[in-house]
């Protein structure tokens, strides 16, 4: 350790160690001792019971087709935000903010009532023979609202910092705006974009409030795996619980180091390796 | 040829990708109807209801026994964990900036964590410390003090999911000023935390005060973990998010919708002091730093 002329390293490490440690540790410890408490057998028979797996895939899927969404506007968004001018840019800047800003029950509650039958969508899409609100479909919705700044605001300052020069070098090789688009641009925003949509899923699949008002939550069709964790303890089912949530744990773990190592990846793409 | 973008230097000497007038506007298009029908739509919809039934209704829904004791016990909890999570921000940004130590990384990684986990998961978590099954229940309930089902719990899982908010803020700018200003006034003889309040605390005032306010409103918002550990009990335990759910459940929308409104109105809030934050911050980018004590 270096030492540093500057005081205070014991009180603000004390109280960082303390608070994290308290406010953080303690209870994810809590949860992994409560599951590891819990047999093998029965952590299997938890685990791989119908309603458990339905609850798993339906979770997945939808997070992966609100990430899928989210990736193909989130680019468009963040690509307009970067790249033009227009009346009224400040505005559709801050509108990205709002799913962060706007609690999740409200998200919830508002999409629901959108694509509700007697809603300003459902009613139309309804005609259509298209049913949205209480379907699985409602989910994925509910999924990409909370989680689509995660898209923009990781991409957005990458293509704010793409030089014109690699652009004018490729342009004045012969290469046409296609071209320039797939080989020189995505690739610099590449990494960024995937670390925007690995982080759009992770949170999709840890999404409650949102998604519960609009999923119509009928077990093996629309309930999620938070809400089965919700539902388990609600029926002091403890040991279910917690094996639940540990998985769910595992999974933000695993989307943790995907994040990361793409991230990593990112700043040595950007030639930046050093942070 | 004009630059694209205000942030993009360089004068281009070729018409850039996309910047053509059909591309431009077939983008800009799709763009603008995918957030009207995504973003405005929610938003317009959660104002049109609470006011579709006339103002009158709307404020006899927000008088509601229940609505109120909501929007008190949110107000409570955001006044003791925000203040809270300011200090730990501080504290946090202070110790992994301006100091070299082994376990660094891992501590800001530590830091990050509950952005990463689901707020139920948060709140499941919290039971088994505090709940009569949990770690430290029985020595809780030996001390006669209530945790779970009350306000301390809530508190504690909003603190949860809000840890990294201020400290995120902080750390990159922190990182970048360096430890210079501290290092001068340390040597000129100013004391640790005259060091800290008059010479770091006043770089850094906007981006706490930024951090601050993300953290109020995720707080105020809060959802999933709340709902577990505040066991949902009607006109004690409910936080204004709950109250929501619970008068949907109960089939008085338009209570739902005015206690949406007030939600919806810090949300809107929270974005303009964001944007104005985010504007002082710039303009103090591009001007030369100011002498100290002005």
């Amino acid at each position: 350790m270096r030492r540093s002329v500057i005081p205070g390293f014991g009180l603000s490490l004390g109280i960082t160690v303390l608070y994290l440690g308290a406010i953080v540790l303690l209870p994810l410890c809590a949860l992994i001792l409560k599951a590891s408490d819990v047999g093998l057998a029965q952590l299997w028979g938890i685990l791989s019971s119908p309603r458990t797996l339905s609850a798993l895939r339906v979770t997945v899927t939808m997070a992966l087709a609100a990430t899928a969404f989210n990736a193909v506007y989130g680019l468009l968004l963040a690509w307009v935000l970067a790249r033009y001018e227009f009346p009224g840019k400040r505005i559709l800047d801050a509108l990205v903010d709002v799913p962060f800003a706007l609690p999740t029950a409200v998200a919830g509650l508002a999409l629901t009532a959108l694509f509700s039958k007697s809603g300003w969508f459902g009613g139309p899409l309804e005609a259509l023979g298209l049913q949205v609100a209480y379907t699985p479909l409602g989910i994925a919705i509910a999924m990409a609202f909370t989680s689509i700044p995660f898209v923009v605001r990781t991409v957005q300052p990458v293509i704010e910092d793409l030089g014109s020069d690699v652009e004018e070098a490729g342009r004045s090789l012969g290469a046409n705006d296609f071209q320039i688009l797939w080989r020189v641009i995505f690739p610099a925003i590449f990494p960024a974009f995937l670390a925007g949509c690995s982080l759009s899923f992770a949170r999709s699949l840890g999404e409650f409030g949102a998604v519960i008002f609009i999923a119509g939550n009928q077990p093996m069709k629309t309930e999620i795996v938070a809400l089965l964790t919700f539902i388990r303890l609600e029926e002091y089912n403890y040991e279910a619980a917690a094996a639940i949530a540990t998985v769910m744990l595992a999974m933000a773990f695993a989307m943790l180091v995907v994040t990361n190592a793409v991230q990593a990846w990112h700043l040595r793409y950007l030639g930046r390796g050093d942070a | 040829m004009k630059p694209v973008s205000e942030r993009a230097h360089t004068e281009w000497m070729v018409t850039p990708v996309g910047a053509g007038p059909v591309a431009r506007r077939v983008v800009l298009g799709i763009v603008t109807v995918v957030t009207l029908l995504f973003l405005v739509a929610p938003l317009a919809l959660i104002v049109s209801s609470a006011l579709s039934q006339g103002v009158g209704v709307f404020f006899r829904s927000l008088s509601d026994p229940g609505t109120q004791h909501a929007i008190w016990l949110t107000v409570i909890t955001a006044l003791i964990a925000v203040p809270l999570n300011i200090l730990f921000g501080l504290a946090a940004a202070w110790t992994v900036t301006k100091f070299e130590f082994p376990g660094r990384t891992l501590l800001i990684s530590l830091i990050e964590l509950p952005y990463s986990i689901s707020p139920i998961v948060a709140g499941v978590a919290y039971l088994f410390v505090y709940g009569s099954q949990g770690l430290l229940g029985p020595l809780i309930e030996a001390l006669g003090i209530k945790v779970m089902f009350a306000l301390p719990a809530i508190v504690l899982a909003s603190m949860f999911v809000t840890a990294p908010f201020v400290a995120r803020e902080l750390i990159p700018l922190m990182q970048v000023q360096g430890t210079d200003e501290e290092e001068a006034a340390v040597t000129l003889g100013a004391s640790g935390f005259a060091t800290f309040f008059r010479v770091t605390l006043p770089n850094v005032r906007w981006a706490v005060l930024y951090g601050a306010i993300l953290c109020n409103a995720r707080v105020m918002g809060e959802f999933g973990a709340v709902s577990v550990v505040s066991g949902n009990i009607r006109g004690q335990t409910t936080t204004l998010p709950l109250q929501i759910e619970l008068l949907y459940q109960d089939y008085n929308v338009a209570g739902a919708f005015a206690a949406a409104t007030v939600l919806t109105a810090v949300a809107l809030v929270t974005i303009v002091i964001k944007v104005a934050l985010e504007r002082i911050s710039r303009e103090i980018d591009v001007t030369p730093a100011r002498p100290p004590g002005h």
